[in-house]
């Protein structure tokens, strides 16, 4: 590789393909792919897409949505109480199953099944659980209390909380198998000195385990903020963004104003979020990309 | 034999405790759907935790497509695996050149590529969907297989380069110089030493490209809309817009759409594991 490099820099004044050496003309074509791809899907949508939102009326309107308000302050607390909430029993359970035992491996299989499967048919299973009238649920809450069952996804606030545990169903296993990587990475002599201390369960995740887990479980929080940004499926599929557009989130605001033809209220909306979004992406890449 | 203590018995309850909850969290949703596909008609609104009459009359059902609902499902079957594997093989291909470009070859300006996919990966699939498909539009690709399959390039690439690339990272320079002291072409480089090496690393990145194409919902629902060029999951969302949906019938269909992915993670949950969950976060 050191030999074949050589000649990079070398002779800057001639044109790039003399410059450039055979595996190097390799690279660029091998590259080529990809950056076409970028162009042609990221750059240019994205650029397309500012250009639409550039009018200042576009953001007056939104601003003057109840719609838009309510889907922001949705968003909000999705992300605050999901997040967190998702995060505090992943990190749970990752020490539950840290243990070792032959049902808990058994369990962990089965555990990553809201994981493997696909959203879609799991969150319309949900969906009609949760059906006032023919859903088991409240046909469970019938039969033990002769009474009928709220109706679920009829209240905006029971609607978004629902919303909230799908995405905590279909997530959860995802993160405690991060986090339970992270645990099973701290050495057991830490554990074992702690032990033959008389260290206390708290002492032993205040002192042990979270000092040696807390930079991960940071990262975790910010990386699933982003996607949970973009859950689109958890609210749509659950309640459509009802009931009256009151369980909206941004990601699926988008959708909405896109299928109502306002596409650049649409782009706008999403624009909006680019103030919250980009320094979380900024700060991912530079965890990643050292 | 020694009798547990009283403490270990009192432990071993503590995580029964945690664990039976577990497993009932887990499994509900999906018990619930496929007590729906077992059970006919008039058992699935009964309310009833097993089915009086279970059967698999649901399951003919759709597969010779005696529904008004389900009149395409072979040919929406075939959309989803010819779309997953399309773009699980054109994400493969793209990802592996880019990564032994920048990785191996250092070509010039590789890195900087490799923000831009970074970049790409953390913005949120949902908000580039209006964008995409606007442009999609403009290509004249809409309704066209095409244009989800290079969607779902566009998403799953990003990921998959730096997957590839950390791994190839940690490949010996050494290979390639004794390979290229030997009169080895870079080409004959890429097939027959790096491919080979790559393999469990290529393995996982196929398997998530296919994955995420087959679960993809957002965008397929966006870019195709006739019912013969719509793929599995566009279709379930479909039953929902009727009143009278067959709801034993959906979570049948559901069903059988959520068992390939099932499938696949646990056969590759070894390359799975070790190549993706690990790299999906750096600590």
């Amino acid at each position: 590789m050191a030999i074949t490099l050589s000649g990079d820099h070398a002779i800057p004044s001639r044109p790039l393909s003399a410059r450039l050496t055979t595996p190097q003309v390799w690279g660029v074509l091998l590259l080529a792919p990809y950056l076409l791809v970028f162009l042609a899907f990221v750059v240019y949508p994205v650029g397309y897409g500012l250009w639409l939102a550039r009018h200042p009326a576009s953001y007056v309107a939104l601003y003057h949505d109840p719609i838009f308000a309510r889907a922001a302050v949705n968003t909000l607390i999705f992300l605050l109480v999901g997040i967190n909430v998702k995060m505090a029993i992943a990190l749970f359970l990752s020490g539950f199953f840290a243990q070792q035992r032959s049902w808990i491996k058994w369990l962990s299989v089965l555990f990553i099944l809201p994981w493997a499967v696909p959203s879609i048919p799991t969150i319309l299973s949900v969906r009609f659980m949760l059906n006032p009238e023919w859903g088991v649920i409240n046909q469970l809450i019938f039969k033990f209390t002769a009474e009928d069952g709220p109706n679920w996804l009829n209240d905006p606030t029971v609607a978004l909380g629902m919303a909230i545990g799908v995405h905590i169903w279909k997530s959860l296993p995802f993160w405690t198998l991060i986090l339970l990587t992270g645990r099973l990475a701290i050495s057991h002599d830490l554990y074992e000195a702690a032990e033959v201390d008389g260290a206390s369960w708290s002492q032993k995740f205040r002192y042990i385990t979270w000092p040696s887990m807390q930079t991960l479980y940071v990262t975790c929080t910010l990386l699933s903020m982003i996607w949970t940004l973009g859950d689109f499926n958890s609210v749509y599929l659950l309640t459509g963004g009802g009931p009256a557009d009151l369980t909206h989130v941004l990601a699926t605001l988008g959708i909405r104003y896109l299928r109502l033809d306002q596409l650049s209220l649409a782009m706008a909306s999403i624009v909006c979020a680019l103030p919250f979004v980009l320094p979380l992406v900024y700060f991912m890449m530079k965890r990643l990309s050292r | 034999m020694k009798l547990p203590s009283l403490r270990e018995i009192g432990n071993e309850a503590k995580l029964l405790l945690i664990g039976i909850p577990v497993l009932i969290w887990t499994l509900v949703p999906i018990y619930h759907m496929f007590l729906f596909a077992i059970s006919p008609k008039e058992d699935a609104f009964s309310g009833k935790l097993w089915p009086a009459h279970p059967t698999l009359n649901n399951f003919k059902i759709v597969f010779y497509q005696e529904h008004y609902f389900l009149r395409d499902f072979w040919i929406q079957f075939f959309n989803s695996v010819v779309i997953a594997l399309s773009a699980g093989a054109l994400t493969l291909v793209i990802a592996t050149a880019a990564a032994f470009s920048i990785s191996r070859l250092r070509v010039p300006g590789g890195r900087w590529v490799m923000n831009l996919a970074l970049f790409t990966y953390f913005i949120p699939a949902a908000f580039l969907a209006v964008p995409m498909y606007r442009t999609m539009g403009n290509y004249g690709l809409l309704n066209n297989h095409w244009s989800l399959i290079l969607a779902m390039v566009t998403i799953a690439s990003p990921y998959a380069i730096w997957v590839l690339k950390q791994a190839s990272d940690k490949l010996p320079v050494e290979l390639d110089e004794a390979a290229t002291m030997d009169g080895a072409t870079t080409l004959q480089l890429f097939r027959l030493v790096y491919v080979p090496l790559m393999m469990p690393s290529l393995v996982a990145i196929g398997t998530y490209a296919i994955l995420l194409a087959w679960n993809e919902y957002l965008y397929a629902f966006l870019l195709l809309s006739k019912d013969t060029e719509i793929t599995l999951p566009v279709a379930l969302g479909n039953f929902l817009a009727a009143d009278d949906s067959p709801w034993e019938l959906l979570m049948t269909t559901g069903f059988i759409y959520a068992l390939p992915p099932a499938a696949i993670y646990y056969a590759f949950k070894r390359y799975m594991v070790g190549g993706l969950t690990a790299g999906a976060v750096k600590s």
